[in-house]
């Protein structure tokens, strides 16, 4: 079957991706372990012909960086607040998407609608909806001239209203923020997935539930949850995933910045991070820091397996 | 005995009566828990529109107007013109054009020949191809940065193609597609006399039409949505991409914006994306379900 004059056709048609590959992912992961095994290492020295001796002294050097800590710090509470909260809402609306027939089609189109948005452009429309304007630069008189409609909101309900972005805002304030953005990009996807899932589901599971009478909750935790929980998982890997590797929405909300006017970089996060060292050449770190994030991905890649292992119901 | 049975269908029919009422309760939470959320999750979009046609006057207003008094279009225009957006949707309607192009065609002869041809290695192969896939983009990026420079690319429109040409991800979904053809139509064309080629194109191409057009809208809003890579190595004004252009051209994050221009940039950029959204939805549906990558 297999037959020479086959064998150099196949890869003919594979040269154009091999080649491609070889330059632009293959080699990559090599360079980028050699980098990050250089003491530190950049560019601009290495094409001035400077030669760097074999060590750890990046990872030591990016563990120690306060700066660096506190970019695992933001990605960390950000994946821990956002991938929870956004599968628990996916999943009670995806649930509701299928229990119900009219409007079924025309509300899964809305709730669908962020997925296909530019998350810097989308970004700008909540840092105008969660802004305060006016000229605010944090001095005795300023003029607020209006707060911003979820300002407005607030304040009509009764409340005063929070600094969320501009100058001089709390951290917890630009953290709530960005976590709110995070959830409303992540939910489309999860609902997609997660009502794939159910409409899969066997109806016989829950046809034999209602000749038993069993109450609605219990359908739900012995019936939906287990049956969905490969797809479950599956949203949730891919949520840890996304949420290590944060970083346009922030620009999106905060630009370049990366935190409020009075605080720069204060919500960096690991890819940031990365960028950061690599505009300033300093190419043995981004690498060594590139490997962590790698680490940190495969670990709760590994954890999450075990886990569905002991959990998921094929 | 007659009175016992009518009070047990009394009792029958008061259950399923109260039955009933709880059903229409639940059905009634269920919707309005989905029509609430529904307003939160196009409220933002809603913002957008609305803030991008108000005068700056309006939208400083303390007590906000949910519908424009006046409907100042002038704001679309100023927004065209301060964010130079006709240039850039050019320049990201060419990358994205091209890109597209040439990465359909590498997908399709790869997928076709780790589908249909059989050579030595070829299940390696492709399984370390699906392994790089779990590998996070920056690690490339660092080194990229440095080979791009190297080769001169940096500030061409080369930079913001050539790298991302190859998506394993995009090989394994065609090659999906392509092993669901049945073999016998191959061989068939094979003793027909015709070429791979003549077999790709007028069986292959065409059955796996769905799939391909996924890959292209994907493709597309890729290029459509990309910032990070543009902004390390394209950021003159000649190659500068959409989104790094509308970030760029409203930086102030003091407060003193004139937002209505902002939104009606904002919208002006996502305008794009809804057109496909409206028209090619079930496409990307097909395919993110299956990723779980964006762009």
């Amino acid at each position: 079957m297999v037959d020479s004059k086959q064998q150099w056709k196949a890869w003919l048609y594979l040269a154009p991706a091999i080649i491609l590959l070889l330059v632009f992912t293959v080699w990559p992961i090599f360079n980028t372990v050699r980098m990050a095994f250089l003491e530190n290492y950049s560019g601009l020295k290495a094409a001035a012909g400077m030669q760097f001796t074999f060590g750890i002294g990046n990872f030591l050097k990016v563990l120690e960086y306060r700066r660096f800590l506190q970019c695992l710090k933001n990605t960390c509470l950000l994946c821990v607040l956002t991938v929870p909260i956004s599968t628990i809402l996916a999943l009670l609306i995806a649930v509701a998407l299928n229990s119900i027939k009219f409007l079924q089609k025309g509300l899964q189109t809305v709730f669908f609608l962020p997925y296909v948005t530019n998350s810097i452009a989308i970004g700008m429309v909540f840092a105008a909806m969660f802004n305060v304007v006016g000229s605010f630069y944090g001095t005795e008189n300023e003029l607020v001239v209006t707060a911003g409609i979820i300002n407005n909101v607030i304040e009509f309900f009764g409340g005063s209203h929070i600094n969320w972005i501009n100058y001089g805002s709390t951290y917890e304030a630009n953290m709530f923020v960005m976590v709110v953005y995070i959830v409303w990009n992540a939910l489309p996807f999860k609902i997609l997935v997660l009502l794939g899932g159910l409409q899969s589901i066997n109806k016989q599971y829950y046809d034999a539930a209602k000749v038993d009478g069993t109450p609605r909750r219990r359908v739900f935790t012995h019936i939906t949850v287990p049956l969905l929980s490969p797809m479950l998982a599956y949203v949730i890997i891919t949520g840890f995933i996304g949420g290590f590797k944060e970083y346009t929405s922030i620009v999106g909300i905060f630009g370049e910045n990366m935190g409020p006017p009075d605080d720069a970089k204060r919500l960096n996060t690991m890819v940031g991070f990365i960028y950061d060292a690599l505009e300033t050449n300093s190419q043995g770190r981004a690498s060594a820091a590139a490997l962590i994030l790698f680490g940190i991905i495969l670990v709760v890649t590994l954890i999450n397996n075990q886990v569905s292992k002991k959990r998921i119901h094929y | 005995m007659s009175g016992k049975v009518t009070m047990q269908e009394k009792d029958m029919q008061q259950v399923s009566a109260q039955q009933r009422i709880v059903k229409f309760a639940v059905k009634c939470m269920v919707y309005l828990f989905l029509i609430i959320m529904a307003v939160v999750v196009l409220f933002p979009f809603y913002w957008m529109i609305i803030s991008s046609l108000k005068s700056l006057t309006e939208y400083r207003l303390s007590v906000p107007t949910f519908w424009p008094q006046k409907i100042m279009l002038s704001n679309y225009l100023e927004a065209f013109t301060t964010a130079s957006l006709g240039r850039l949707f050019l320049n990201t309607m060419y990358v994205g054009v091209v890109s597209t192009l040439l990465s359909l065609v590498i997908t399709i002869l790869s997928a076709f020949a780790f589908a249909r041809l059989e050579f030595k290695g070829r299940e390696t192969l492709f399984a370390c191809l699906l392994a790089t896939m779990m590998i996070p983009g920056e690690l490339f990026t660092i080194t990229n940065y440095s080979t791009v420079t190297q080769l001169g690319w940096m500030n061409t429109y080369t930079v913001l193609i050539v790298p991302f040409l190859v998506s394993v991800f995009y090989i394994f979904l065609l090659r999906q597609n392509f092993m669901q053809i049945p073999n016998e139509l191959y061989l068939a064309a094979k003793v027909d006399g015709s070429g791979d080629l003549k077999y790709l194109c007028k069986v292959m191409i065409p059955l796996s039409l769905p799939t391909l057009i996924s890959i292209t809208i994907l493709k597309m809003m890729g290029a459509w949505n990309s910032y990070i890579w543009p902004r390390l190595v394209a950021n003159d004004e000649a190659h500068r991409m959409i989104t790094n252009g509308l970030r760029n051209a409203f930086t102030e994050t003091t407060g003193d914006v004139n937002y209505p221009v902002q939104m009606a940039a904002v919208a002006l950029v996502s305008a794009p994306l809804f057109l496909v959204f409206v028209f090619l939805r079930k496409y990307i549906m097909a395919g993110v379900s299956r990723s779980g990558i964006k762009g």
